[in-house]
């Protein structure tokens, strides 16, 4: 045995990092529900097209509001349309929206945050309070006028939510940022005259990278509560698309006496949140970063 | 005297690894603390010494356990009392003095009203006596003016005399045993003297036990009785402080006594190769072995057990402790460091000034920095090629500030930087060109934080060739496999990240990434003084022999007076951003010099128990330097009267050849500095 053996550590490729960070994730019960959760929604996103039983815009005046059968398992909605068809496709829009929704979010928030934690001064000041300013409209009265100016096609939800939900971001990736900008290996790069793009990309990002994504993750799961709250309200995503929001909104009348037109899509929702959740939290204890103790944002 | 007040036996704490095996952080301890007797307990970061003081109050750290043995305080073993029991003893009859008290002591509750709250809680005096209590208390530690501290909040004290309110709150509970965990070691070395001063006096006085756990030895042999050294979790000689420090006879404690730099001797101490071993990596044999000059055969396989020595009172873990025995003294032998000085000058500051003034609108507009009083003022120095100019000072004398300015970080006021005679450097980093840049390197005091934590050694010391030579491939692999062996770490460590590293290794690759760029300059801030004593010298060492083999400057920025003799070959003194004293290393550590100079240089703690700190001013911190006159006249034990306090001192140049700023004539300086 070598000197050489002992210190030497294999230098991991990424897919193995990944990996092990997945691994200890589900070791923890808490982690393990959540990414089951989340992994089952996803695999039925992309598989529900195909094992949907029925039409799920199919009207049939005559099976208007039956009670769950044999047939049709989570009963029948107003139009006569397959109630778990629809939930099983409902989850597809939202999930791929706030997703690169989130995406979005990650990408400028991150960036604009971690840019003005370095560069400081007056630019920080000025960025920071434009982003306060926007932080104080309240989000759904901004996004009701964008959609009824623009519409709701994807292309106007994607880069909207994503600005809405991105400002959050900036003020975690500033803060983690000013963290680390006190070290000394950033002055140390300074004082060796790296431009701000080389210390921003090298030496910052490496560092406040996982507690951004953290945050991202967060996000994602406000956002999709936000989205659906869009669709309730009639804004989302427009009929006859199936989509949780939208089913709430159009069975909440019917709910004394056909729960079950309400009751599916409420599950489907909050399954997907809580998922989402627990694998953030999950996510954040596996890379060693400790929601708990950090103030809120 | 001999009454025992604790009992540790076969103390065992460890904790569980992720695979389940029990891993040591003590082994074995068992040690008895005596009525009225101070023991020192000393070792290296990692040698369990904290974790040991801690369970003598019964204490022990999240995530460790106690695995066997007892701490017996009273006939009670404290490790497996309740909490409430516990309570009651804790403060009462235990009582702790944390390192940093300026992060014990509560921010927004006065001086006054933390020591009443101890004292409610662990005397039962009524309010008059408790008050009059508190100014006996502050009265004890020294503190000026008890009245008026106890109404003052923490931050508007110094560190001093926040540790001296620490002390104070301690003795609220008349303690039988007081717990020190390095109390000194945030602090000045004036400051640092003096509390240690009033700690012998509050022994003396009180007659509590105490036990003082330090990495340094200066300090320890200035108030211990006893000395119990530790590595790696096991008590490896223990003793009279005496015998310990003038003859000790356990390989590690020689090693390190002889690694530690002294002020009456020039020239760098010898190291001690190698690193201790990490918790969990321990083999058979005895856990020193690696590093060991004195190592047989035997010494590989079994481990020695402590043994007691009636005729010197000592116990001892070594098999072979008689060698040293013979070996009566430490003998301290230095490498002589040498100098091939250049008459060239290579970097001139000529009348600079820094201020930390935030700059006004107009001012803005102007581009200058309006400031009658900069926090730097009349830096005056020539620096030779090839030569090490250390600048000392305490806390505060802005020697940080000026390297700052020299690396760029930081805009000078007014004068001038310039290098290599032509080349002005006066401004900051936006309008250098990178060869400018390039020639000046930094190194940092704490390589924790001046190594990126997501970079692995490779990553970090291609930087530099990357940014000036533009190295690629093959080149730059084979650039960097030749820094990492000129800083004596082999190949394999290019793929290790930082945390995988010790803190000698990490400073290693600091120095390693500073000379990549092939730096004409190197600025080194306090680089030791993050260390364990016996890699410090090894730094040194590795630095002085790079020196020698690339013809580099070093200005060398430090607080510990012994280290800057050690290598340096001239010193700059400073005193509230102004110099006091320039001159060669060997004509400064003379007499006579600059008052300032002879404070620092007595307060310096020696690792010798004959020599004692000479306390020749008071330890006050100054907040601001004085509008005029000498910088140097609130402290000043032999200030002239109105003429230091209205007119700036000029230079005096002694016959060796340095430079005093006083206004006292150098022949009545060195009067009264002979002793």
């Amino acid at each position: 045995m070598k000197l050489k053996n002992i210190y030497q550590e294999e230098k991991k490729s990424n897919l193995a990092k990944v990996s092990e960070i997945i691994i200890t994730m589900a070791s923890r019960p808490s982690g393990f529900i959540g990414l089951s959760i989340l992994i089952f929604h996803v695999l039925l996103a992309f598989i529900s097209p195909y094992i949907a039983p029925y039409d799920f815009k199919a009207i049939n005046p005559t099976l208007m509001l039956q009670a769950p059968s044999a047939e049709y398992w989570f009963g029948t909605d107003d139009l006569g349309r397959d109630v778990f068809t629809r939930t099983i496709l409902g989850g597809r829009t939202a999930l791929t929206i706030t997703f690169f929704g989130s995406l979005i979010a990650l990408l400028w928030g991150g960036l604009l945050g971690i840019f003005c934690g370095l560069v400081g001064g007056k630019t920080d000041d000025i960025v920071m309070r434009i982003v306060d300013a926007f932080l104080s409209i309240p989000w759904i009265l901004a996004m009701l006028l964008i959609v009824s100016l623009l519409g709701t096609s994807t292309e106007v939800l994607i880069p909207a939510l994503g600005f809405f939900y991105g400002k959050g971001i900036v003020r975690v990736a500033r803060a983690a940022t000013h963290d680390v900008i006190a070290k000394d290996f950033i002055v140390s790069a300074r004082a060796r005259g790296h431009s701000n793009f080389s210390i921003i990309y090298n030496e910052i990002i490496p560092n406040v990278r996982d507690a951004i994504l953290v945050e991202g993750a967060m996000r994602w799961s406000w956002m999709l509560l936000g989205f659906s709250s869009l669709s309730f309200l009639g804004f989302g995503v427009s009929p006859p698309t199936p989509d949780w929001g939208l089913m709430i909104s159009n069975a909440r009348g019917l709910m004394s006496f056909a729960y079950w037109s309400v009751i599916a899509p409420i599950v489907g929702l909050s399954s997907l949140i809580i998922g989402i959740n627990l694998t953030a939290d999950a996510f954040a204890k596996a890379l060693g970063i400790d929601r708990s103790t950090k103030a809120p944002v | 005297m001999n009454e025992i007040i604790q009992k540790v036996k076969n103390l065992s704490i460890g904790f569980k690894s992720k695979k389940g095996e029990e891993i040591l952080i003590l082994r074995n301890i068992t040690t008895n603390i005596k009525k009225g007797e101070t023991v020192g307990i000393v070792g290296e970061s990692g040698s369990g010494k904290s974790t040991l003081a801690l369970a003598m109050m019964g204490y022990v750290k999240h995530g460790l356990y106690t695995i066997g043995g007892e701490c017996e305080f009273n006939s009670s073993n404290l490790l497996k009392m309740k909490n409430r029991d516990l309570e009651k003893i804790r403060g009462r009859k235990i009582a702790m003095i944390p390192q940093n008290a300026g992060q014990a002591l509560t921010p927004n509750l006065k001086i006054g009203y933390q020591i009443d709250e101890a004292l409610q809680l662990h005397s039962d005096l009524k309010e008059e006596k408790r008050e009059q209590k508190i100014s006996e208390l502050l009265n004890k530690v020294r503190l000026p003016s008890p009245e008026t501290i106890a109404l003052r909040y923490p931050h508007e004290l110094s560190g001093g005399q926040q540790q001296r309110v620490a002390v104070a709150m301690a003795l609220a509970g008349t303690p039988d045993l007081l717990l020190l965990d390095e109390p000194t070691t945030g602090l000045d070395v004036t400051t640092q003297a003096h509390v240690l001063e009033l700690l012998n006096f509050i022994a003396k006085d009180t007659g509590t036990s105490m036990v003082y756990v330090s990495h340094d030895l200066g300090a320890i042999a200035q108030v211990s009785d006893r000395i119990i050294v530790m590595y790696s979790g096991e008590i490896v000689l223990e003793g009279p402080s005496r015998d310990i420090l003038k003859k000790p006879i356990h390989p590690y404690t020689y090693g390190l006594l002889k690694s530690i730099p002294k002020l009456s001797l020039a020239g760098l101490p010898q190291s001690m190769p190698g690193s201790q071993p990490q918790p969990g990596t321990m083999h058979r044999g005895c856990s020193f072995f690696d590093r060991c000059n004195f190592s047989e055969e035997k010494c590989k396989n079994n481990s020695p057990q402590l043994e007691y020595l009636e005729e010197l009172k000592t116990s001892v873990r070594c098999f072979n402790y008689k060698s040293l025995m013979n070996d009566s003294q430490v003998n301290q032998t230095v490498n002589k460091i040498k100098t091939s000085l250049q008459d060239k000058e290579i970097l001139n500051l000529s009348e600079v000034s820094i201020s930390y003034a935030k700059q006004k609108l107009l001012d803005q507009v102007l581009n200058r920095i309006s400031d009658d009083n900069p926090t730097v003022k009349d830096i005056n120095i020539n620096i030779k090629k090839g030569e090490t100019i250390a600048l000392v000072g305490e806390s505060g004398s802005g020697k940080s500030t000026i390297l700052k300015s020299i690396a760029g970080l930081l805009r000078t006021k007014g004068g001038i930087i310039k290098f290599d005679q032509d080349r002005n450097l006066s401004s900051d980093l936006k309008e250098r060109d990178p060869n400018d840049l390039r020639i000046i390197q930094l190194i940092f005091q704490n390589p924790d934080e001046s190594l990126n934590p997501n970079h692995t050694v490779e990553e970090i010391i291609a930087q530099p060739l990357k940014l000036y030579f533009g190295l690629k491939g093959e080149e730059l692999k084979k650039n960097i496999i030749d820094l990492l062996q000129k800083v004596r770490l082999g190949e394999f460590y290019m793929s290790r990240y930082p945390r995988q590293l010790s803190g000698g290794e990490k400073q290693r690759v600091a120095v390693a990434r500073a000379f990549a760029a092939k730096p004409d300059i190197i600025l080194c801030d306090e680089v030791t003084s993050a260390l364990d004593v016996s890699v410090q010298a090894a730094v040194l060492n590795l630095l002085q022999q790079l020196k020698e083999d690339f013809g580099t400057t070093y200005i060398f920025v430090s607080h510990d007076l012994a280290v800057v003799r050690a290598i340096s070959d001239r010193v700059a003194v400073l005193y509230q951003g102004r110099l006091c004293e320039v001159g060669p290393s060997k004509d400064v550590y003379q007499f006579p010099s600059h008052p300032y100079t002879e404070v620092l240089l007595g307060a310096v703690l020696e690792p010798d128990p004959d020599i004692k700190p000479k306390l020749v001013a008071e330890d006050i911190v100054e907040e601001k330097p004085p509008q005029k006159g000498c910088s140097f006249q609130g402290r000043c034990s032999r200030i002239l009267g109105d003429i230091c306090k209205n007119e700036v001192p000029p230079w005096q140049i002694t016959n060796s050849g340095n430079s005093i700023r006083c206004h006292i004539p150098l022949k009545e300086l060195q009067k009264d500095q002979i002793n």
